[in-house]
């Protein structure tokens, strides 16, 4: 028997009280019934005694304290899964909104989820091809990794996230992928734009869209990226699938969070957010990866701008502490016209060693990929100082890289957002850059390797 | 005794009648019997920390105290196994509850049905007193565990038991002074927050040899010291800190993941039983404990897996082993201490931490050390305390890496811009620091002779030099240097490329030996002074920078552990004979 209480006694948007309650338990799921019928949601953020906090996670307005009702449903918010999901369009709190019917539940699901038991993890091994030298060769994703791509406003990050989605697939294997895309706070257009692409190369049919727009319900953020992942979750370990799971943009969830603390009143961290903002962000980013024992795996590509591009910003901060590794983009290289304008020096992906290599990729791959590391970085330094010196200053072997690194950019980088490369021709393009440098500099290649894969001059 | 809930706040709850609990002792919350630890009381309310996810608790609900303090279950079976961080077996919750970590799950530390072969070392009789040791127990391959008298029992061994035996058995009886007495089961049980006793500390005085050339060589750690390695995402802190437990020559390596990646935990898992001690060849698993507080855990319990990892590592310092406890990251642990005070709604210090960070900090370190353990035969053990830190955007003038740096004797600096150039370990030789280097050097002139820290200055010196070099050549470009300078410039390269860079995941590279570190850093040293006296003969410098000797220099690393010194012999023989023949091509033209 659900209790319903009309004994609301304060509203702070997106904070309630509600008096004299029974019953009431830490996280709960609550309802709320305007005086009109209207229905929104909340859930328990602190009980003391006979007393309820609660957080909407809709507006505030038009509730009245004393004829609105809230009951309290008896458990966590849950999200209604099935195999149907596929192809459909939800709002940011899992309600459909492409005009379809309900889905018919297989399963409901705690959108919290739980903490995956390290010892029953696989360790993600299996390189995917996006089609990106950039990721590819230098920074590969592999199956189960959770890499964000860490963008500034104005940056074409959608456009690299959807060629990701677009490309992505692994060798020699054909097992069911599908895509779960999550829209927080983004604009009509952003969204439009992915959903477009993935109607375009007939992607749709297997992505799930969970929806938050930027005029949506802040607070509603909060859930949305739980509810993709729950979602994720179970195509990935419940049906077998490969699951890309985008959530886009991370800086506008990180923000609604910060909103609900500040109305919390609770002792803020760095530039106002909360102290937990680490241990929340890792709620949401660990649920990537793969189990033992389960087909299936959850490939995460977060989207985030860097306010005013600074990466130490909290939220690109913490959540590199999180993450695989990060692809950050530069917004240099996209005033020069390269495209993707992918930073490949701060760029980094951790899982790449174990996915590369013989039997993998190709046995030269970790050797040229330290090389091209290297040498670009060493190109870049002297180009710095070719600027202050001019190029006479240079040693021969400095203008050697200076000119390696613009060729870098020019043929490696910037491949544009149609191609799709495969791995031996990133490989074979490293190597043919690799040529133009003097050969006793490629310390970090094995001789054998040299002597087979270096292009003659 | 039981008291009823009142509030609930994330991870912290208040619960009222619990008058005769104390502060610190464990609790068992609600239906699901969740875990909790008392923080505070107030008249007969106390506020608890429970260590696992609070949804659905609400006001009403019951509280019951276990009347013991947070405490860990130490005997064999702690090896070769992964705990979460109240000592939780990982493997048999999975076993128990799935691939998630579900709420209330109970299981023991040290598996009770697993039968140990127990070997008496006391006979009845004997007088024994605490640390004694009352027999052995073969546990893995690689590590002897030593069943001892636990503090505060002493007296007359009555009986001693042998052979098969599982944990909980009785294996001696000893009675004490007063006639009482003592069953002693094969395992004790110890509070986390309380440091082990001994009989006394030392300063250490012997390094601990990571096989990682950076650090054996410039910055070097004593078994026993404490060390932090700081750094921002992406420089390399969980490299630094899996080489560590990995090469490491002490006994026995407790890993502590708190708050960090859950695949970076599997991959250990999956990896240290492939790895071999190039000691003596066992797997490095056997050796092994880890404690895994991933981020997505219950924060409550990350901050009680600091505890629970060194209060093991006190344990086997006991048995005499040398014990290296490795803590990724300390900075982790410092945020669920500060989310807990915010709960607490206690007045926060610098950035919201709480203001005894510094104080629970230096507890924490200062149960690193060299003692002499409890127990008649005198044996000697050591704790040695790695911490890495996390610092927001890398800037180490945060509390946490302050607080840090008062505290411990090491400090690895990783730097993101090494990290960009993947000149890895990125450990910063300009700004990192060893304050073992004075105490350690009599050990290192023992075994190598005086030339290996001469080296090392020598070394050091021509990197600072180099620094400096580096603002003149922005300035006015490197022409205007001399070429004696120039030369610095060079082997300042060659030391930062050629020895100071190591590859982890190249198994010829991953582990250097002293004797690999000392000849290759001298092979290096040599061509500067073979090349500075030809340039006083007047030498032609780009020449000497030429010589083929160079490319093999380069490669030198990679030299087989078995025939580097016969490589080394015939590198520093070929450029001998090359810079020779440079100064005689000067002199003829």
């Amino acid at each position: 028997m659900i209790k319903e209480y009309k004994t609301i006694r304060e509203i702070a948007s997106p904070l309630m009280v509600v008096e004299h309650v029974e019953g009431v338990t830490y996280d709960e799921l609550g309802e709320i019934e305007l005086p009109n019928g209207e229905i929104r949601r909340c859930k328990v953020l602190e009980v003391e005694g006979d007393k309820a906090v609660v957080q909407l996670f809709e507006s505030a307005q038009g509730i009245n304290l004393a004829q609105s009702k809230v009951r309290f449903l008896g458990h966590p918010q849950q999200l209604a899964v099935s195999e149907d999901m596929l192809g459909r369009v939800f709002n940011g709190m899992g309600n459909p909104i492409d005009g379809g019917p309900a889905i018919l539940a297989d399963a409901h699901m705690d959108i919290n989820g739980l903490p995956m038991n390290p010892a029953a993890r696989a360790y993600p091994a299996e390189f995917i091809q996006t089609g990106v030298s950039t990721i590819d060769g230098l920074n590969t994703l592999v199956r189960g990794q959770k890499l964000p791509i860490f963008s500034g406003s104005g940056l074409p990050h959608a456009a690299l996230a959807a060629q990701i989605a677009r490309q992505a697939r692994v060798l020699g294997d054909n097992e069911t992928f599908a895509v779960v895309f999550a829209a927080i706070g983004i604009t009509f257009e952003e969204s439009e734009y992915f959903i477009e692409d993935f109607r375009r190369t007939g992607a749709i049919d297997r992505t799930v869209v969970f929806s938050n727009l930027a005029n949506d319900p802040a607070v509603e953020r909060i859930a949305t990226p739980r509810v993709a992942l729950t979602a994720a979750e179970y195509l990935a370990f419940e049906k077998d699938m490969h699951v890309l799971v985008i959530l886009t943009d991370i800086t506008n969830y990180a923000e609604a969070l910060r909103e609900v603390s500040a109305a919390k009143k609770e002792v803020p961290g760095r530039r106002g957010y909360p102290g937990y903002l680490y241990t929340d962000l890792a709620t949401l980013y660990e649920r990537a990866g793969r189990r033992q024992g389960k087909k299936g795996s959850i490939t995460m590509i977060p989207i985030l701008t860097m306010p005013e591009d600074d990466k130490t910003h909290p939220i690109p901060d913490l959540t590199g502490y999180i993450t695989e590794g990060q692809i950050i983009l530069s917004r240099e290289l996209h005033r020069k016209g390269i495209v993707p304008p992918v930073d490949v020096l701060p760029s980094l992906s951790r899982l790449k060693d174990k996915g590369i290599g013989e039997g993998k990729t190709r046995e030269d791959h970790s050797g040229t990929m330290n090389q091209l590391f290297a040498a670009y970085s060493r190109g870049k330094d002297a180009k710095e100082l070719m600027t202050i010196l001019g190029e006479a200053a240079l040693s021969e072997d400095d203008k050697l890289f200076a000119k390696f690194a613009d060729e870098f950019e020019k043929r490696y980088v910037s491949q544009g957002n149609t191609t799709n490369r495969s791995i031996e021709e990133t490989l074979n393009i490293g190597w043919e850059l690799l040529s133009i440098l003097p050969k006793r500099e490629l310390k970090r290649i094995k001789p054998e390797y040299i002597e087979k894969y270096l292009p003659e001059k | 005794m039981s008291g009823t809930i009142t509030k609930v706040s994330g991870p912290l709850v208040v619960a009222e009648g619990l008058a005769d609990a104390n502060v610190s002792d464990v609790v068992r919350v609600g239906s699901q019997r969740l875990i909790g630890e008392i923080l505070n009381m107030t008249g007969d309310q106390a506020s608890i920390q429970v260590y696992e996810e609070t949804s659905g608790l609400g006001p009403g609900a019951a509280v019951e105290t276990t009347g013991m303090p947070m405490s860990v279950e130490l005997g064999p079976g702690m090896l070769d196994n992964i705990y979460d961080g109240i000592q939780r077996p990982l493997p048999e919750m999975r076993a128990l509850a799935g691939d998630s970590i579900t709420r209330g799950t109970d299981v023991p530390a040290l598996n009770r049905e697993k039968k140990w072969d127990f070997v008496p070392v006391a006979k009845p009789g004997d007088q024994v007193g605490p640390g004694d040791v009352l027999g052995t127990v073969q546990e893995t391959s690689a590590i002897l565990h030593k069943i001892m008298v636990p503090p505060g029992v002493s007296g007359q061994v009555v009986s001693v038991a042998s052979g098969e035996h599982v944990v909980t058995d009785i294996i001696a009886v000893v009675k004490d002074a007063k006639g009482a007495e003592h069953q002693l089961p094969m395992y004790q049980r110890w509070p986390v927050r309380i440091a082990r006793p001994y009989t006394k500390k030392y300063v250490p005085s012997r390094p601990m040899n990571s096989g990682q050339r950076i650090i054996d060589t410039m910055f070097p750690i004593a078994k026993g010291g404490t060390a932090a390695v700081p750094g921002p995402f992406g420089s390399g802190k969980t490299v630094v800190q899996h080489q560590l437990a990995k090469w490491s020559d002490v006994d026995i390596v407790i890993y502590i993941g708190c708050g960090e990646r859950g695949n970076e935990m599997t991959d250990v898992l999956m990896e240290f039983p492939e790895l071999k001690d190039p000691r003596n060849g066992e797997p490095l698993m056997k050796r092994t404990v880890l404690i895994a507080n991933t981020s997505d855990m219950p924060v409550a319990a990350r901050e009680a897996s600091i505890y629970t990892g060194i209060t093991i590592a006190e344990y086997f310092r006991d048995m005499g082993y040398d014990v290296a406890v490795l803590a990724d990251s300390t900075s982790r642990w410092a945020e669920a201490l500060r989310e807990m005070s915010g709960r607490l709604e206690e007045m926060p210090g610098e950035e919201g931490y709480p203001a005894y960070l510094a104080s629970r900090l230096s507890q924490f370190y200062e149960r690193a050390g060299c003692v002499e353990c409890l127990g008649a035969d005198d044996r000697q053990g050591s704790v040695t305390a790695i911490g890495a830190v996390s610092p927001p955007g890398g800037d180490i003038s945060e509390p946490v890496s302050q607080a840090t740096m008062r505290i411990v004797k090491v400090f690895w600096a990783l730097d993101s811009s090494l990290a960009y150039a993947r000149h890895f370990p990125a450990i910063n030789w300009l700004t990192s620091y060893s304050l073992y280097l004075d105490t350690l050097r009599p050990w290192y002139t023992e075994q190598f002779g005086e030339t290996y820290m001469r080296n090392r200055e020598k070394a050091m010196h021509i990197l600072q030099e180099e620094n400096e070099l580096q603002e003149i050549v922005r300035l006015v470009g490197q022409d205007a240097l001399s070429p004696a300078d120039r030369l610095t410039m060079e082997t300042a390269k060659m030391i930062r490329e050629d020895f100071l860079q190591q590859n982890a995941f190249v198994d010829e590279d991953a582990y250097s030996s002293y004797a690999k570190q000392f000849r290759l850093l001298d092979v290096v040293l040599h061509y500067d002074v073979l090349c500075r006296e030809a340039l006083d003969k007047g030498a032609d410098m780009e020449a000497l920078f030429a010589i083929s000797a160079r490319e093999k220099i380069g490669r030198a690393k990679m030299a087989d552990a078995g025939t580097f010194s016969a490589d080394y012999d015939a590198i520093e023989a070929q450029m001998k004979k090359e810079v020779e023949e440079v100064v005689a091509g000067g002199e003829n033209a």
